[in-house]
């Protein structure tokens, strides 16, 4: 059994504002995080111990060639090539090694470029099963196979379009308001609706624009974190899952159905005290798999579930605040990080987008990396605000790398 | 109940105007365990890994069985699943699909468990029981097809299967050394097949013969001057109608029993290697560039390059010795031509055969090949895509006997001839 995360903290949400395409590095998109993070909490970069790295286009280097890049000396470091999963994972694995003593201030980063044609040479190159068994079918990577996750998944439990026409509409709306998202026209249900067909059953409104963009949080101890004024969340459960229900012939449900249970005993409260939630959004079917693989709803209501919410941050159930990749854009790796660096800013009271009202707890999940037929890693974590300190200013939101930009 | 399925169109003169698009091929990066499929794919198996414990078939291949790793064996597969997850890509970031969307593709469950992305035949419904297929594409790499009902009447009337197929149907074929029985019947079955014309290449079309009545009674059918040992004769032609010729069939037979120490060897060694092996590469250097260019040319591209080889090209026989040694020359040529169209979208076929039921081989004991099977199974080939195929007993038994084990062959073969 999982012990928990005692004094464990997470603060510093720092996002580097996001562009459809980017002539930077990796590099440059990973050091302007770290670079704003540091600046806003008052650190230098001798003053962390560990890092954890997170980044597709950073190829052919790994955390270990950016550390020697960024300059850093380092006791402790973690390459996470977890995709949509590598924020909570992160998190997770710097919350041990700080309980363990190996490190004492993390710093996890996210960020990937995007160039006019990396997004089809990542994926061209995804991994030997995709190129073995899936890439030479012409879905261009996740939209084809996610594709036939949903056309399956639809006919499965009768679920109509427009609840993922609702998931993408709700979280346009909260976009709206986020200062990053890069897609800022309100959408309604009939434009998601109506809009061209990409694989069927996803249309245009489905599927995430790739773009350039990173995402970073720090991880410490709770009197550490006080000590710098800075405002903090604690994790009270965690859970990953690689590779869970491999023997179904199409993927219908994620791991997170195997672990949920530990986490919300864990965790000690229950999918309804979950004042919002961020799940991992790649197409809006994934969202609704997480929601219910995680207990909010049964398997198969999402359509009850979802028309019977309002997914805004003011409204019944809010989720992804930020407006989600949907809206805002998918940065690669920081992907994964964007709900779990949004949730901390709403736990802390400083959301740089519209608020949710008097948020005390959250639930974020992961999903990524589409090795062949389905995502692999799946993760989840509950956050709590965590006692904030008297001097706690608000985080800072854009710093000069935004303006470089 | 199977829908039926419009007819294909037949392809549309080209507007000599317009640019010929480049050719684009679909992703061919494989590992070398995903290459083995392609291995297989192109001798016209389906074959899978499969778990040398549990049994269980494996996909995508692995380098152990996941259910129990142990080691896995790759063995002729089952090849029957059901269709649970279908998508129609109306956009691909691959510029290949990008210029066919829509395209249709899903996911098959083999033997209950193992998924299996196929592209989808046009009658393929969601729930169907479906078989799967293993073609080449136009990248010679292996892909799956699954379809609902193989003995269909419209089966190839499907686009997504003549991608990935060599159908003689509607296309312009040329076949070298015509006046031959092999020559006749390829004419014969070409144009059963659907072939909208065959240049059937005469040398001395001033010598009549049966095999020249023949040819031009099919209507099909337009004899063309060629002599395989005459470069100009060669490049006269393909000047001619090299623009128009969409699969090439090279034909060049000459059986003279004897090895090297015989005395008539060189005599005849010359010859034949004139016709087939330099006969090959006069081919070679006026029609391969132009086929090349033309892989991609619309519905009217050309598709395919056959040479029809014994099959003691893989070892010698040396009651033929020499006969083996110029066969085993040209194989060596087409592999290299094999590698030069890559990326071209033309596909170059082996067609192997055993001794053939005619006067030469009077001394060889049956199974021997009549001309009607070889043309047959030749146009069976293209419509299935395959790029080796091996036709009768004895060009199947010699296979096999090669790749288990090319030695012991040699050794059988110098021994007594079979």
């Amino acid at each position: 059994m999982s012990t928990g995360f005692e004094d464990i903290v997470i603060t510093a949400p720092t996002s580097v504002a996001y562009t459809r395409f980017s002539n930077e590095s990796a590099h440059w998109w990973l050091l302007a995080a770290l670079r704003d993070m540091l600046a806003g909490a008052g650190l230098r970069p001798a003053d962390i111990d560990g890092l954890t790295v997170s980044s597709f286009t950073l190829h052919p280097d790994s955390a270990v060639g950016f550390t020697q890049h960024a300059g850093l000396s380092l006791g402790w470091l973690e390459h996470l090539p977890m995709g949509g999963a590598s924020g909570v994972i992160a998190l997770r694995r710097a919350a041990r090694a700080i309980q363990c003593g190996d490190a004492s201030i993390v710093a996890c980063l996210s960020g990937d470029t995007n160039q006019l044609d990396s997004f089809r040479q990542t994926l061209s190159r995804f991994s030997h099963f995709s190129n073995d068994a899936a890439w030479p079918y012409g879905s261009g990577g996740a939209n084809g196979y996610f594709a036939l996750i949903a056309d399956h998944y639809m006919r499965r439990f009768g679920i109509a379009r427009e609840t993922f026409g609702q998931i993408a509409a709700a979280q346009r709306s909260n976009a709206l308001y986020y200062p990053h998202a890069l897609m800022k026209t309100p959408l309604s249900v009939e434009q998601y609706l109506d809009a061209r067909m990409i694989a069927s059953p996803l249309g245009l409104f489905d599927c995430v624009m790739p773009c350039a963009g990173s995402e970073s949080f720090m991880v410490m101890r709770a009197d550490t974190a006080h000590r710098l004024g800075l405002p903090a969340v604690r994790p009270l459960a965690i859970i990953e899952r690689h590779n869970g229900f491999a023997e179904d012939p199409v993927q219908f449900r994620g791991g997170w159905t195997y672990d949920r249970d530990q986490l919300w005993q864990r965790a000690g409260c229950a999918p309804a005290d979950m004042d919002f939630v961020q799940t991992y959004d790649d197409y809006p079917v994934i969202s609704l798999m997480q929601l219910e693989d995680l207990g909010f709803f049964e398997k198969g209501a999402g359509d009850a579930f979802i028309a019977g919410h309002d997914l805004t941050c003011g409204g019944s159930f809010p989720h992804n605040t930020s407006g989600g990749q949907l809206s805002v854009g998918q940065a690669g790796a920081a992907g994964g990080f964007l709900g779990i660096v949004e949730a901390v800013r709403q736990l802390t009271g400083s959301a740089i987008g519209a608020a949710v009202p008097n948020a005390r707890r959250a639930l974020v999940s992961g999903f990524g990396m589409v090795n062949y037929d389905r995502g692999v890693c799946s993760a989840a974590a509950v956050l709590e605000r965590a006692n904030q300190p008297a001097t706690a200013a608000r985080h800072p939101t854009t710093t000069e790398s935004e303006a470089a930009a | 109940m199977t829908t039926s399925l419009p007819p294909l169109p037949e392809p549309v003169r080209k507007d000599p105007q317009k640019k010929t698009p480049s050719a684009l091929i679909p992703p061919s990066a494989r590992s070398r365990l995903g290459m083995r499929l392609s291995a297989e794919a192109a001798r016209g198996r389906f074959r899978l890994p499969h778990c040398n414990a549990c049994n269980q078939p494996v996909w995508p291949p692995r380098e152990a069985c996941p259910a129990c790793l142990s080691s896995l064996q790759w063995r002729d597969a089952d090849a029957t699943g059901t269709l649970i997850a279908e998508t129609t890509l109306e956009t691909s970031p691959e510029l290949y699909f990008r210029e066919r969307t829509p395209w249709r593709v899903g996911t098959v469950d083999l033997a209950g468990g193992v998924p299996v992305m196929a592209h989808l035949h046009a009658q393929c419904r969601i729930g169907d029981t479906v078989t799967l297929r293993l073609f080449l594409d136009k990248a010679d790499r292996a892909v799956f097809m699954a379809f609902s009902d193989l003995d269909s009447p419209d089966l190839r009337e499907d686009i997504q299967l003549r991608e990935l197929t060599n159908d003689p149907r509607h296309r312009r074929v040329l076949i070298t050394d015509a006046r031959t029985p092999a020559g006749v019947a390829l004419a014969k079955a070409m144009t059963k097949a659907g072939a909208k014309r065959i240049f059937a290449g005469i040398g001395d079309a001033w010598k009549r013969d049966a095999a020249i009545e023949a040819l031009e009674g099919m209507e099909t059918v337009s004899t063309v001057p060629l002599d395989l040992t005459d470069t100009r004769s060669v490049e006269e032609l393909c000047g001619e109608i090299g623009g128009k010729v969409d699969i090439l069939v090279h034909n060049a037979e000459q059986v003279r029993p004897g090895g090297v120490m015989a005395g008539r060897g060189i005599a005849d060694a010359k010859q034949l290697h004139e016709k087939l092996v330099f006969g090959f590469m006069r081919l070679a250097e006026s029609f391969g560039p132009v086929m090349r260019s033309r892989g991609a040319d619309g519905v009217n591209a050309a598709t395919a390059w056959v040479n029809l080889l014994s099959v003691y090209a893989h070892a010698n026989w040396p009651a033929y010795g020499q006969h083996s040694a110029a066969h085993a020359a040209t194989l060596s040529l087409a592999q290299c031509l094999r590698g030069e169209m890559q990326g071209s979208g033309v596909r170059v076929m082996n067609a192997f055969a055993g001794p053939l039921e005619q006067d030469w081989h009077d001394q060889v004991l049956p199974p021997k090949v009549t001309a009607d099977r070889l043309a047959r199974e030749i146009v069976g080939a293209l419509q299935g895509g395959q790029q080796d195929v091996y036709i009768g007993d004895v060009a199947r038994d010699v296979a096999e006997r090669f790749e288990d084990d090319a030695k012991l062959l040699e050794m059988e073969l110098a021994g007594d001839g079979q």
